[in-house]
């Protein structure tokens, strides 16, 4: 493997996108997003990519575009967040039930209005149900090592659905950090040409997308259903591989000093690196913390984060997204907790934070004072959320 | 010489005794009977042969002719969304581009089509339509134009005429039906610089089948925008499809011409031009227009027609060009 | 329709629902839709094809000597051919079955 060298997260994401010799990219500009297609249309014009840099005239356009593309048979890429992907957002859903591999870079930005470009999981969770791959990467290594798999996880047969590698917007993809971008023949190692089955293609003419009357919609969604479940193993197996070919082992649900915690936090992204921080100095002063950190939020992998947690008493969820369900209910990511909780007829104590709304920073000092809130209070004393570091 | 003008130096065009036999959409559709759009779509696709790949957007033509678990086309065809059959094939176009480029493929003579029909391109489809125009993607794009957004129920769109009644321009004693003129896509086609710009109707299925054909020649985009006849949406008989639409030619109400690297070529002199009222006739959408009225848009289109003529390569000039 | 041609378990489809069989909506038998059905007199027929490129159905072809043929499995007749017929040789016929 290459030696790490100190370059922009987003122009590491695009060298290794390039060097995945992708055949078409549909993309528009949209900060903090905006330097990854501006380094791959530079690949394209020195010569380094042989790809169609398709510069669309808005999101919606990107992934109809990515769609036509991916349809043909073209190995496409396209990036995105925040205004931008809720625009396209209504082609997310039919880009994965048409089972087409499209790889997007998310560089997670919060949602209007106030309008703000800085960093949340407002995309992110705009997301859920669209029957993407979500991956999550916390530093500029593990999103290029996403950008990799998540051509590989997409085109594998057995899978066969679009992917979303999410980096968090400036805080991540603005940062210039030691990264190491493996070479071309190392990553056409790992990664076969991609050759669908089904393609448009006038010797072997198909329909795609025709009326799906209620006759068929409900079987048409469960095959897709039944595909989606599948494709957990599948990712974890394919983690395995890269693991074997490039030496960095990524898990579904990875943890941090987890084994003996009585105080669990559950984060995504690249607050996960605060919060290690912030563990290794509660851990100085005796307290038993640790965290499990979600690597791969869509296909949700329950089994997996309640082996990592249900050992704790004290629970600390992060999200970093309003939901307006009215107060009563908890975030998105920690009413999905709870629900495999509650499955498996778990209940420690659950204290569910909003955090680094809109590019709020979360400081390890705020870390301290969740656990803390967490561990004094009273079981059932705790609100379903509260907003931290506010201004009252 | 144009890049348009390049391509269709010897162009031998089609006539009725070498119509090509192929038919790209096999009959069993469920179309209305007498529906003018699916006529076109059919003369159209005829002209291109199977060697394509099509992009749809979401209207009566994809409605009818994907209804899983059948399907009309018998070339490869794709329906993503409402808005978007310019942008699909934008990408289509793209990946044949990159994937012959870079030898995955060898297919390189496949024709990239997308259409949609008025409402899908005209209003919704705008962004889409100019985007692929501006970049100068490799395709033709067709709009069906029925004159309403037929398959949600016969609404207005931006290319429903003056006075016709729809579900959501109604005539009433307050209104005359639409009340804004025809938005006009062949010129807004022009503006953009496409090579090739046409407009149509089956009527004239020579003059179709042949400007069809051109635009799969020359290189870059192309528009042809297709006056499609709807007996469902503007009530007249399932047998005048054909009459009407000859009826808006004679008529000068969709005049027939090419716009071939900018300059325009009138396909079919209307020696001696129908009252707008002979059009009306048949179509029970126009049935509550006053005389004055009728007077109105006749004027209009008598002043419309004579500034598409002021356009036209003259007999002469063409002559001087040889 | 799905019942029409029997589409029993979701472990059946292709991705996406697409559809594999180019063309094969020529099973449906639009024919049963018409009340009324064209009928050429050959005597009249110049064998010019304006019925052919006029139909919206695709129910001409031509036979051996020329003629242009309905395929009434499809014809929904609409009587586009029928008015358009240069030489009047096609008339409408109700349909007694």
């Amino acid at each position: 493997m290459s030696k790490p060298i100190g370059i922009e997260v987003s122009l590491a994401v695009a060298e290794a996108v390039g060097l995945c010799d992708v055949d078409v990219v549909a993309a528009y500009p949209i900060t903090p997003q905006t330097h990854i297609v501006e380094h791959l249309s530079e690949l394209v014009a020195d010569g380094h990519l042989d790809a169609d840099f398709v510069p669309v005239e808005s999101e919606h356009t990107a992934m109809s575009a990515c769609i036509g593309s991916s349809a043909s048979g073209a190995r496409t890429f396209t990036s995105t967040c925040s205004q931008g992907y809720a625009l396209m957002s209504e082609l997310c859903y039919i880009a994965s039930a048409l089972r087409l591999p499209i790889v997007m870079a998310v560089a997670n930005r919060a949602l209007s209005a106030p309008i703000n470009i800085w960093n949340d999981h407002a995309d992110l969770m705009y997301a859920r149900d669209t029957g993407w791959i979500q991956l999550l990467s916390e530093n500029g290594q593990e999103a290029v090592d996403m950008s990799i798999l998540a051509f590989r996880i997409g085109e594998d047969p057995r899978v066969s659905f679009p992917v979303q590698v999410n980096l968090d917007g400036f805080t991540m993809s603005h940062v210039i950090e030691p990264i190491g971008i493996p070479d071309r023949k190392e990553i056409a190692k790992f990664l076969p040409p991609y050759r669908p089955k089904l393609r448009l293609d006038p010797e072997h003419p198909v329909t795609i997308g025709p009326v799906g009357m209620p006759d068929v919609y409900t079987e048409a969604r469960k095959a897709q259903d039944e595909a989606f479940k599948a494709t957990k193993p599948l990712i974890q197996e394919i983690f395995n591989a890269f693991a074997k070919q490039f030496g960095r082992q990524y898990k579904l649900v990875e943890t941090y000093k987890t084994e003996d915690a009585d105080t669990i936090i559950v984060a995504m992204g690249c607050v996960v690196q605060t919060a290690m921080t912030a563990v290794d100095n509660m851990r100085a002063k005796g307290k038993k913390v640790g965290i499990a950190h979600i690597r791969v939020f869509r296909p949700f992998p329950a089994a997996e984060l309640i082996q990592a947690i249900k050992g704790a008493k004290n629970l600390i969820l992060f999200d970093r997204v309003t939901s307006f369900a009215g107060g009563e209910i908890s975030g998105p990511v920690a009413i999905e907790i709870k629900s495999a909780l509650f499955d498996r007829k778990l209940s420690p104590k659950v204290g569910n934070f909003l955090v680094g709304l809109g590019g709020r920073d979360v400081t390890e000092q705020n870390l301290e004072e969740m656990v803390e809130r967490v561990a004094s209070a009273k079981n059932g004393d705790l609100p379903a959320y509260e907003f931290i570091n506010v201004r009252e | 010489m144009g890049i348009a003008s390049e391509a269709l130096k010897n162009f031998k065009g089609f006539n009725l005794k070498n119509l090509p036999e192929v038919e790209p959409v096999s009959p069993g559709h469920r179309a209305c009977q007498g529906c003018g759009e699916v006529l076109a779509l059919r003369q159209a696709m005829k002209a291109i042969g199977t060697n394509a790949v099509v992009c749809s957007a979401t209207g009566c033509m994809e409605i009818i002719t994907s209804p899983f678990p059948q399907t009309a086309w018998r070339v490869p065809w794709i329906h993503v969304a409402f808005e978007n059959a310019a942008a699909v094939a934008s990408g289509v176009e793209a990946a044949y581009k990159a994937m012959n480029r870079k030898k995955i493929i060898n297919q390189p003579g496949v024709t990239v089509i997308g259409y949609g029909g008025d409402g899908a391109t005209a209003d919704i489809g705008m962004q889409a339509l100019s985007g692929a125009l501006e970049r100068g993607h490799n395709m033709i794009y067709f709009c069906f134009d029925n004159e309403a957004y037929m398959n949600t129920g016969i609404q207005r769109s931006s290319s429903t005429p003056f006075g016709a009644t729809t579900t959501t321009s109604p005539a009433g004693s307050k209104s005359s039906g639409q009340a804004t003129w025809k938005k006009n896509m062949a010129e807004i086609a022009v503006a953009h610089g496409a090579p090739y710009v046409a407009t149509a109707t089956p009527a004239y299925p020579i003059d179709l089948m042949n400007k069809v054909k051109k635009a799969s020649l020359v290189p870059g985009p192309a528009y042809i925008h297709i006056y499609s006849p709807c007996p469902t949406g503007w009530r007249c008989g399932i047998e005048e499809s054909i009459e009407v639409a000859r009826l808006a030619v004679q008529s000068k109400v969709f005049p027939l011409y090419e716009v071939i690297d900018g300059e325009y070529y009138l396909s079919r002199k209307v020696a001696k031009p129908k009252p707008v009222s002979d059009y009306f006739k048949p179509q029970r959408r126009f049935r509550h227009l006053t005389d004055a009225e009728v007077g109105y848009i006749q004027n209009r289109v008598d002043e419309q027609y004579e500034k598409l003529l002021k356009k036209c390569v003259v007999e002469d000039k063409k002559k001087e060009k040889e | 329709m799905a019942k029409e041609t029997g589409i029993k378990s979701w472990k059946e489809l292709n991705f996406g629902i697409a559809i594999t069989t180019p063309g094969n909506a020529a099973e449906l038998k639009t024919g049963d839709w018409r009340s009324m059905r064209p009928e050429t007199d050959r005597e009249k027929c110049t064998k010019c094809g304006q019925c052919y490129i006029f139909c919206p159905d695709m129910v001409y072809s031509k036979d051996a000597e020329g003629y242009y043929v309905q395929n009434y499995y499809w014809c929904k007749g609409c009587g586009i051919c029928a008015k358009e017929c240069p030489v009047d040789a096609i008339t409408m016929i109700q349909e007694v079955d």
